[in-house]
């Protein structure tokens, strides 16, 4: 696999939040605006790169029977790094997203990244990978957050772009708002793969593969 | 004692750990899907939580405070619970097996589930005395169960319900949490 791919997997096809439903907590938690999706989107990126590169480099030193909990060290060495460096440089995302800052440590796309690619990948592969799971999350938090911060206060990174008649609706920004736009966001991504699915089923050249392939598997 | 049972009552319906916290949403949506499984769950849980947030502010208030290394409280912490966990395996599966059955396939998913870590930090930061600090997780592990329990029986229900195919599964189960939710908003106002 290219470099490029490494990179662009994160993106779409395997969206940590969207197809692996993978971190839920923070996705549910911090999108009430998207200044607070974007400043989680970067930290959490920041974690997973750095987390990624160490463990990566370090996969030939770690003996393989305490490898968990030597990540989970490395992990909150850098979060806590994250924690600090937020606290100085800008306390009022610090202070927006609170709690779940720390909470990075436990957040399963991280550990789930040193496990299934960091431990196997060279430093620059790791690098690229969580390069590409971190902008694929952050993208995934802003999509949530951009939908409850429009329609529940009416605005946009704190700009208004909902006209003055229009009644915001509250709940969205509540956290019910949280579970049912991410069920909605899911819903619809099930329906697309549907769609697409029914359409290949249509394609005349696959069900002519497919009538090819059933008399050979029937000897 | 009266001061206990508010914390109490506000973990537990008020600030829901999951419908209002979003705190260990990760096992509620992943072992709510039998009744049964729901309820080792949610008594695995209350057991741990308790105990790693005893122990975690003892560390904090005699080891990490008096020495002044505060800023090290994330990786003591996820280490006294990774490490609290493994010893609970070991000790019930040496002295309860019968509870080591029940129980057992859950321990090693608490480690991950941030509710336990959440509740921790939130101890230090609103800062409880010890009495506090045992009701607020008691009364929050209390209240994860009673999340997933409710859950889960709706779940077992949706089995047969007739759902649109692309909504089955995870997004009508979030759906529902959104409407769980709700209904727990109605206990704001309740002290």
């Amino acid at each position: 696999m290219s470099l490029f791919q490494e990179f662009s997997k994160g993106i779409v096809r395997e969206n940590p939040l969207f197809r692996l439903v993978l971190g839920t907590c923070p996705s549910l938690a911090i999108t009430t605006s998207v200044s607070n999706a974007l400043g989680m989107g970067v930290a959490f990126t920041g974690v997973l790169i750095a987390s990624n590169m160490v463990i990566s480099a370090l996969r030939k030193v770690i003996p393989d029977s305490i490898r968990i909990p030597s990540y989970i060290v490395i992990i909150a060495a850098f979060v806590s790094v994250v924690d600090m460096l937020l606290h100085a440089f800008s306390p009022a995302v610090y202070e927006s997203l609170g709690i779940f800052i720390p909470l990075i440590v436990v957040n399963c796309i991280i550990l789930g990244r040193a496990e299934a690619f960091a431990n196997k990948n060279g430093v620059i592969p790791s690098f690229m990978d969580g390069l590409g799971m971190g902008i694929g999350y952050t993208l995934a938090l802003t999509i949530i957050a951009t939908i409850r911060e429009v329609i529940g206060v009416g605005t946009f990174l704190g700009y208004p772009v909902m006209s003055a008649s229009a009644q915001s609706a509250l709940i969205m920004v509540l956290p019910p708002g949280a579970f049912l736009t991410l069920g909605g966001i899911l819903g619809v991504i099930n329906l697309l793969e549907n769609r697409k699915k029914m359409k290949k089923n249509r394609n005349p050249q696959l069900s002519m593969k497919e009538q090819v392939a059933q008399p050979l598997s029937s000897n | 004692m009266r001061e206990m049972i508010i914390i109490i009552i506000s973990a537990v319906l008020i600030n829901n750990i999951v419908l209002s916290q979003f705190l260990g949403i990760c096992p509620f949506l992943g072992v709510s899907k039998k009744l049964s499984s729901a309820i080792g769950m949610g008594v695995a849980v209350i057991f741990v939580l308790t105990l790693s947030s005893l122990l975690t502010w003892l560390v904090q208030v005699f080891i990490l405070d008096k020495l002044g290394i505060g800023y090290l409280q994330t990786i003591a912490f996820i280490l006294i619970i990774a490490a609290l966990v493994q010893f609970v395996e070991m000790v019930m599966k040496k002295n309860t097996p019968d509870l080591y059955k029940a129980l057992g396939i859950y321990l090693p998913l608490i480690t991950t589930n941030c509710a336990v870590l959440g509740v921790a930090i939130i101890n230090i930061q609103k800062s409880y005395t010890v009495m506090q600090t045992l009701a607020n997780s008691f009364g929050n592990g209390v209240g994860f169960t009673l999340a997933l329990i409710l859950f889960a029986g709706i779940r077992e229900r949706l089995e047969e319900a007739d759902i649109p195919e692309s909504l089955d599964g995870l997004p009508i189960a979030l759906i529902t949490a959104a409407l769980m939710s709700i209904s727990f908003l109605g206990f704001t106002g309740l002290l």
